[in-house]
């Protein structure tokens, strides 16, 4: 590092581009915030532009001469206040070095036509700091006032939870912070605009001059009410929630210098990095000893010894400066506010202080701070200049939109912001009586029919509503629908899948043959420059309230699919590694797709016999359709013309498509949101007899045809009928449907190929009850045989296959047979080694 | 106003004069870009600019107007930038107002202690964008040459004309540079009419040829220093170029094929102002902590290796033909409509040509055709239409068919690219761009290609083995390309899909793994004892001149508008409703979908832009033809576990 001498400092001339503030009353001609609508900005923008008055000339390099004095009618922002008690003021600087903001220059300027020479802001002259219209003492009271009054009752945010929402929100936060001890106050912007909005305005022009006067404000306040509370360092305001600019994109130049509120994801963080907040010079002659503050990213280094008058005698002493903790994000804008074909823009953002090291890659944050735009450094040897600025934000608030995705529900980031006319749509979309059919027509329109397999999609898309009974020790409810499609190959069931997932915000897609357990949990990883561990999440908890696409469901590995088996009802995932022992939520829904073991699916065989999968993973599923073609001529007709369609349908007619897509992304995205139906009485009525009456259906038979499960997934079916419908109740209509579908796919997927019957013991126990009831059937007319050949201790195998078939009337296969040989060998009946089979 | 000549030499001049003209009025910026297109409307005009892409750097002037006919493979951030600033001298205190629009550094003429006034009330801030072009991808040979061919007399005429007096030292250079290059076209022109034995011996030789003319313009510079300029393709030469967009940033998109004019900007202050750092000074300058040497590197690399171009006027390419008149629509119009008339005989030919290259396998050829024209015109949610994947089985193994091929291939489309299946190349090699966070740019990857690119696959170099992670994810990236024409590129946190339009061709012995809208198995009706002797000879047959008709087919073909009318609709559906009655199980969904893309891309192939009764008979049967070839392979592979 050189040292700071080696710059010759003789040369420089007087540089008199400090934070200039003059006293003016009407207010300044030049009012930033008012004329940032033209693109006329200040070069320099922390600087307000210095005038004809003042030498503009300016040194370029990195010292430049001392400042010619410290004015005398500065505001310092950060002076003790009344009843601080010598708490110490922390510096800002995420503020810019702009600390004092002094509202009189009397050197440059000869004071202004009243001639307001006032150094207290509150002697109820109009007085503003340079270059703005904030008047120091009126914006002081403002706030006070706001911090005083301001009262949410419709609060839902969590860091308001435990207070009293009727009593004004931020004394508590006082309270808390004199309790707490942590110095800083956040303030959500928006409450500060539907309480005052010139003051919300002004916080957002010019938030480098508003900040510290609200600094003053709370301090004032807080001390004043809790005089014995002893703090760290004084409070700092931190506002949040700026409504001015949400996407990294539309960034502007005329965005400099004003608060931003934008969302992003963390791609990169950097070391931290030690920044000079003051230098300290010690004169090599006298050792008279001073401390220079740190002015927008420079040191003036002192040219003269004030006491012994020796010129460039002053040497920087490293180890008695003061340093700040400063560290570099980078930032990139999350997928979702990128315009198609184009890549993410990054933006870079300065943390300061106690925001380093509080975010990590990766994270998905709300960034609030001043946008800088900084000209790129001259170099002193030339005079020529890139014509380029560097921009980066000071950040002043994070806060991470995931964060609560490993506990909680995640409502801020899933709250998508409508404007009214959208809900208008919406709603008017929602009142049609057809809106169920329309809908689902809507959903994947070059898939041809399979009307009721979109239906079911489309339910799953809303989901039921969620119901917590982690009070009564049953936990969570499952409110997502699970949907398995099974069928010939080719029959569009990977397209429906890749629709699907393109449509909701939160989609997954994995096919069974890629993924490892590992990728559809999470895995755990060292970081290789921290050695910290880290968990990665996999698909599965990636698509936490969204849908996860499987494809290929049924070539996947028997220990992924193990991993489901918690995952589809309990909705949460357990790890256990490398001494992480923890349990995320994967409140996903299932998309599945299966096809059949043997290249087409056999009519003859059930569903199990054909997916082959184990039936405790299948009845997880609500609705299993089976994809076929059903190989009827309108059937065909109808395709045909689908499909030639598809092949010369003009441009128009898809752009008209596109657009349903986004409001179907819409509609649901606010369903899902704002509507969660209740049962009424009606209708869990009709509920109750549905389920009895599917009881009956097999009891009469010797079967069980419904179990409870199938009863909640009727009950989430009809709940996400009525979220289609936006209503906030579930009625008997919604369950007919509920009640349709599931019978539909029932009949699809259930039915007894021997009989006809839809058994759902098919996917409950893996085996109808016709088919249990056939191999009991034969397991008995083998004991009898047996026992008929009077007492023969072992006879041969095959014999005995033999003698079976010619007795029995049905055929009888050497599967039953064995079937039926490992039931009497289970009764201990007799055993069979080998060739032979020995009674016992 | 200007003289004639000076937009194209001095356009800042031109700038500067529209400038001080305005007053500061804002309206100049729209004046400058109106003059420029105006000039380039010109007959011809377009042809005199000399081309980044031909003429070597160091020959071009600076600050002149050039242009670049590219890819644009990255977009870096927008940055801010002085639109109008203001210059002050510290000894007259004479304050004078300057553009900074088109330039990289405020000039300040040379007059000493001259200042940039940073304070000045009438600077004005600005935004603009800066794009990473490469050449487009797996440019062909015959490609680079024809367009260099072009430009190349024209552009040095434009040389000579007489305001190249301005720099008396570099006319001097361009006239050597003269003769250089009025000996290469011939070398290069003969292995064209001559067969080219050379170009078809093998790949590498291939790859010393396109090396050659444009060698001279990078080598000595590469050598020095081992700048990654981030080619998709591995081996591909040529400038990278920075090019500053300021207006519509949002209608470009990555990917996109630009012929871009603008002005060449090599000030190697450039260079010095990134060298010049000074270590003490990043602690406290906040401006310079915020780039990692890699991103100072990629972002701003010498202008010597990386030019910068600042835009005045784009040209979005659809096709990169130069046989084709891109000009204009009205041109492409007329021209389309006269050759439409030749369409048929050039197809018989075309056909017959491919036939032969096919080893006499003439349904083969057929689809080859098919394939070669197709194109994705629309996407319907999720499903492109138009893709047409062969999977070209039976191909000889361990034979150098598919390079010779590739080779045939080459000489035919403007684009294309020949990825090897080898085990070690899928586990290896990077096809799926990724962005770097370091250097804070993506990287590219053999999957980052210009429309209609023509992608050959041979898997006929794979062999059994163990596939690693990459390899997976890469034969996915592949899979994914053929089905749904999408490429993932791997934004490292998430995966961001850009939608892609390239033409796969795969080789293979059996059928492929990777799937294919249509498989067809090489039936050779002749077995020439040495395969690649009996190519080499089919292909010297060819004159040049009948290359060309099929390199013009193949683009016009490609471009046709096509419709189905309601009465054929009518009969394709009765047919399919027919054909499920005989035998439900023939045919499906999934071949009618097929069946439909073949019919139209076979009524193209003909010139016809309807669908005619005939055409679909046709298709059916071509496509009857086709199954019945590969009905018994199925077989085969199905009893296989």
């Amino acid at each position: 590092m050189s040292s700071p001498t080696s710059t010759p400092g003789g040369r420089k001339r007087n540089r008199n581009d400090i934070p200039a503030t003059r006293s003016t009353s009407p207010p300044s001609q030049r009012r930033r915030g008012q004329d940032s609508s033209n693109a006329d900005l200040p070069a320099m923008p922390t600087s307000p532009a210095t005038d004809i008055a003042s030498p503009t000339v300016h040194d370029t390099s990195l010292f430049s001469s001392p400042r010619r004095s410290v004015l005398p009618s500065e505001v310092d922002m950060s002076s003790p206040l009344i009843g601080a008690r010598g708490t110490p003021a922390r510096q800002r600087p995420d503020l810019g070095s702009v600390r004092k903001a002094p509202q009189v220059d009397l050197h440059s300027e000869p004071p202004s036509a009243d001639g307001a020479v006032a150094s207290e802001p509150s002697v109820g002259q109009k007085l503003v700091i340079w270059g703005t219209d904030v008047n120091v003492g009126t914006c002081k009271e403002k706030f006070q006032r706001f911090l005083q009054r301001f009262i949410d009752p419709t609060s839902n945010e969590d860091e308001n939870a435990g207070l009293d929402l009727n009593e004004p929100l931020y004394m508590q936060k006082l309270e808390e912070i004199s309790v707490v001890g942590e110095p800083v106050l956040n303030v959500n912007c928006g409450h500060v605009q539907s309480f005052d909005a010139d003051l919300y305005r002004q916080l957002i022009c010019y938030p480098q001059e508003v900040i510290p006067t609200f600094d003053m404000a709370v301090n004032e306040l807080f001390f004043e009410r809790f005089p014995d509370s002893i703090l760290e360092h004084q409070i700092q305001v931190r506002p949040y929630n700026a409504l001015k600019t949400r996407n990294m994109r539309s960034l502007n130049p005329e965005d400099i210098d004003q608060m931003i509120t934008i969302s992003g994801m963390v791609i990169r963080t950097s070391q931290l990095i030690p920044e000079m907040q003051e230098a300290f010079f010690q004169c090599q002659v006298c050792a008279f000893s001073t401390r220079v503050e740190v002015d927008r990213g420079r040191i003036a280094e002192p040219a003269v010894c004030r006491h012994c008058n020796t010129t460039h005698s002053l040497a920087l002493i490293h180890n008695r400066s003061a340093f700040s903790d400063k560290q570099m994000i980078k930032v990139q804008e999350s997928p979702d506010d990128m315009p198609a074909g184009q890549t993410p823009h990054t933006t870079v953002v300065y943390a300061h202080n106690d925001l380093v090291d509080k975010v990590q890659p990766g994270d998905r944050i709300n960034i609030t701070g001043i946008y800088r735009a900084v000209p790129m450094r001259e170099n002193p040897r030339q005079s020529n200049v890139k014509s380029v600025y560097k921009t980066h934000i000071d950040a002043i608030h994070f806060r991470k939109t995931d964060e609560k995705r490993l506990h909680g529900l995640d409502e801020e980031a899933d709250q998508k912001l409508f404007t009214e006319e959208r809900v208008k749509t919406l709603k008017e979309l929602a009142a049609k009586p057809d809106v169920y059919e329309r809908l689902s027509s809507a959903l994947a329109p070059s898939i041809y029919e399979h009307e009721d397999i979109k239906k079911g999609i489309l339910l799953q898309l809303f989901g039921g509503t969620r119901k917590d009974f982690s009070q009564t020790g049953r936990g969570n409810f499952r409110a997502e629908v699970n949907i398995l499609l099974c069928g010939d190959p080719g029959t569009s069931k990977s397209q429906l899948l890749q629709y699907v997932f393109n449509l909701v915000p939160r989609g997954q897609y994995t096919s069974g043959k890629g993924s490892s357990a590992v990728g559809l949990t999470a895995y755990v990883m060292k970081d290789p420059e921290t050695k910290q561990l880290v968990l990665q999440t996999g698909a599965l908890v990636l698509s936490d309230n969204g849908i996860c696409c499987i494809d290929e469901f049924d070539k996947m590995s028997e220990s992924t699919r193990s991993v489901l088996h918690e995952v589809m009802e309990q909705q949460t995932l357990s790890i256990a590694k490398a001494g992480i022992i923890c349990q995320l939520n994967a409140r996903t829904s299932v998309l599945a797709a299966a096809n059949p073991v043997e290249s087409q699916w056999n009519p003859k065989k059930t569903t199990i016999e054909n997916i082959q999968l184990p039936h405790t993973l299948l009845s997880r599923f609500d609705l299993i359709f089976l994809m076929l073609d059903p190989q009827d001529e309108a059937y065909d007709r109808r395709l045909a013309h689908h499909l030639v369609s598809l092949y010369y349908q003009s441009e128009e007619q898809i752009e008209e498509e596109l657009l349903d897509m986004a409001v179907l992304k819409d509609y649901i995205a606010y369903a899902r949101t704002y509507i969660n139906p209740r049962l009424n009485e009606e209708a869990s009525q009709a509920l109750i007899e549905a389920y009895v009456d599917m009881r009956k259906i097999g009891s009469g038979r010797g079967m069980v045809s419904a179990y409870p499960r199938q009863l909640e997934s009727l009950i989430r079916l009809a709940e996400a009928h009525a979220k289609v419908r936006f209503s906030d109740k579930v009625e008997t209509i919604d369950v007919e449907e509920a009640k349709r579908l599931h019978r539909e796919a029932l009949k699809q997927s259930a039915t007894d190929p021997r009989t006809g019957f839809v058994d759902i013991s098919i996917l409950t126990t893996g085996m109808s009850a016709t088919a249990r009831k056939r191999k009991e059937e034969v397991a008995q007319a083998l004991k009898k045989m047996i026992q008929s050949k009077g007492k023969t201790p072992a006879m041969k195998y095959q014999q005995l296959f033999d003698d079976l078939r010619g007795q029995s009337e049905a055929a009888i296969t050497k599967d039953m047979f064995e079937e039926a040989l490992r039931a009497l060998a289970d009764e201990d009946y007799l055993t069979v080694t080998g060739k032979t089979v020995r009674l016992l | 106003m200007p003289s004639s000549n000076d937009w194209i030499n001095n356009p800042l001049g031109v700038v500067e004069e529209m400038f001080v003209q305005s007053n500061s009025n804002p309206e100049w910026e729209a004046k400058v870009l109106e003059y420029f297109k105006g000039k380039l409307k010109e007959k011809q005009a377009y042809s005199w600019i000399p081309s980044l892409n031909d003429v070597p750097l160091h020959y071009l002037k600076p600050n002149s107007l050039v242009k670049f006919r590219c890819l644009v493979q990255d977009m870096f951030d927008p940055e801010f930038y002085m639109g109008v600033y203001e210059t002050i001298d510290p000894s007259t205190k004479a304050k004078v107002l300057r553009f900074g629009k088109y330039k990289d550094v405020t000039e300040l003429r040379c007059v000493p202690h001259l200042q940039v006034d940073l304070n000045s009330r009438n600077t004005v801030t600005a935004e603009r964008q800066t794009f990473y072009c490469v050449p487009i991808p797996g440019e062909t040979l015959w490609e680079a040459f024809l367009n260099h061919s072009h430009t190349y007399a024209r552009s040095s005429q434009a040389r000579v004309v007489p305001s190249t007096s301005y720099i008396p030292s570099r006319q001097k250079r361009s006239y050597e540079e003269d003769d250089e290059m009025d000996t290469q076209p011939q070398k290069q022109r003969e292995p064209h009419t001559g067969g080219s034995p050379q170009l078809h011996a093998n790949g590498d030789s291939k790859r010393q040829e396109t090396e050659a003319p444009s060698g001279q313009t990078t080598s000595p510079s590469n050598a020095s220093s081992p700048l990654d300029l981030n080619f998709p393709l591995p081996g591909e030469r040529g400038p990278a170029c920075l090019v500053k967009v300021y207006e519509d940033l949002d209608s470009f998109k990555l990917n996109d094929m630009l012929e871009v004019y603008g002005i060449l900007s090599v000030n190697p202050l450039l260079s010095v102002l990134c060298e010049e750092k000074d270590p003490s000074a990043s602690l406290l300058d906040p401006t310079e902590s915020m780039e990692t040497p890699e991103e100072q590197r990629a972002h701003d690399p010498p202008a010597s290796l990386v030019p910068r171009l600042h835009m005045l006027h784009a040209r979005p390419l659809q096709h990169n033909n130069p046989l084709l008149p891109s000009d204009r629509a009205e041109d492409q119009h007329a021209f389309v409509s006269s050759f439409m008339v030749e369409m048929a005989s050039v197809r018989a030919e075309f056909l017959a040509y491919l036939t032969h290259i096919l080893l006499g396998d003439g349904l083969a050829a057929e689809y080859l055709l098919l394939h070669l024209i197709s194109s994705v015109y629309a996407r319907r949610d999720v499903l492109p239409l138009g893709k047409f994947t062969l999977n070209l089985s039976g191909c000889p193994p361990n034979s150098s068919f598919t390079e010779s091929l590739h080779q045939v291939i080459q000489e035919l489309v403007p684009c294309t690219y020949r990825l090897s299946m080898t085990l070690h190349n899928m586990n290896s090699l990077r096809l799926v761009p990724r962005k770097d966070y370091v250097a804070n740019r993506l990287v590219s990857g053999a999957l980052q290609l210009a429309r209609n690119t023509s992608l050959v696959l041979d898997e006929t170099r794979l062999e059994q083995g163990q596939l690693d992670a990459s390899g997976v994810q890469n034969i996915t990236a592949l899979g994914n390309l053929i089905s749904w024409q999408k490429v993932d590129y791997d934004f490292n946190y998430h995966q961001m899909e850009f939608p892609c339009n390239i033409n796969v061709f795969v080789t293979s012995e059996g059928r492929s793994l990777l799937p294919s809208d249509c498989q067809v198995p090489l039936q050779p009706q002749v077995t020439p004892p040495n395969l690649e002797e009996y190519l080499s000879t089919v292909h010297k047959a060819q004159l040049t001149s009948q290359i060309n008709k099929f390199r013009v087919y193949l683009s016009v073909a490609q471009t046709l508008d096509y419709s189905i009318s309601d009465e054929v609709t009518k009969a394709v559906e009765d047919d399919f409703v027919d054909m499920r009655k005989d035998d439900p199980q023939s045919v499906s969904a999934e071949d009618l979908h097929r069946m439909l893309v073949v019919a139209r891309l076979l009524s193209l192939s003909l010139g016809q832009t309807s669908l005619s009764r005939e055409g679909w008979m046709r298709a059916k049967h071509i496509d009857m033809l086709r199954r019945t070839r590969s009905q018994p392979q199925t077989t085969v592979n199905g009893n296989e576990p």
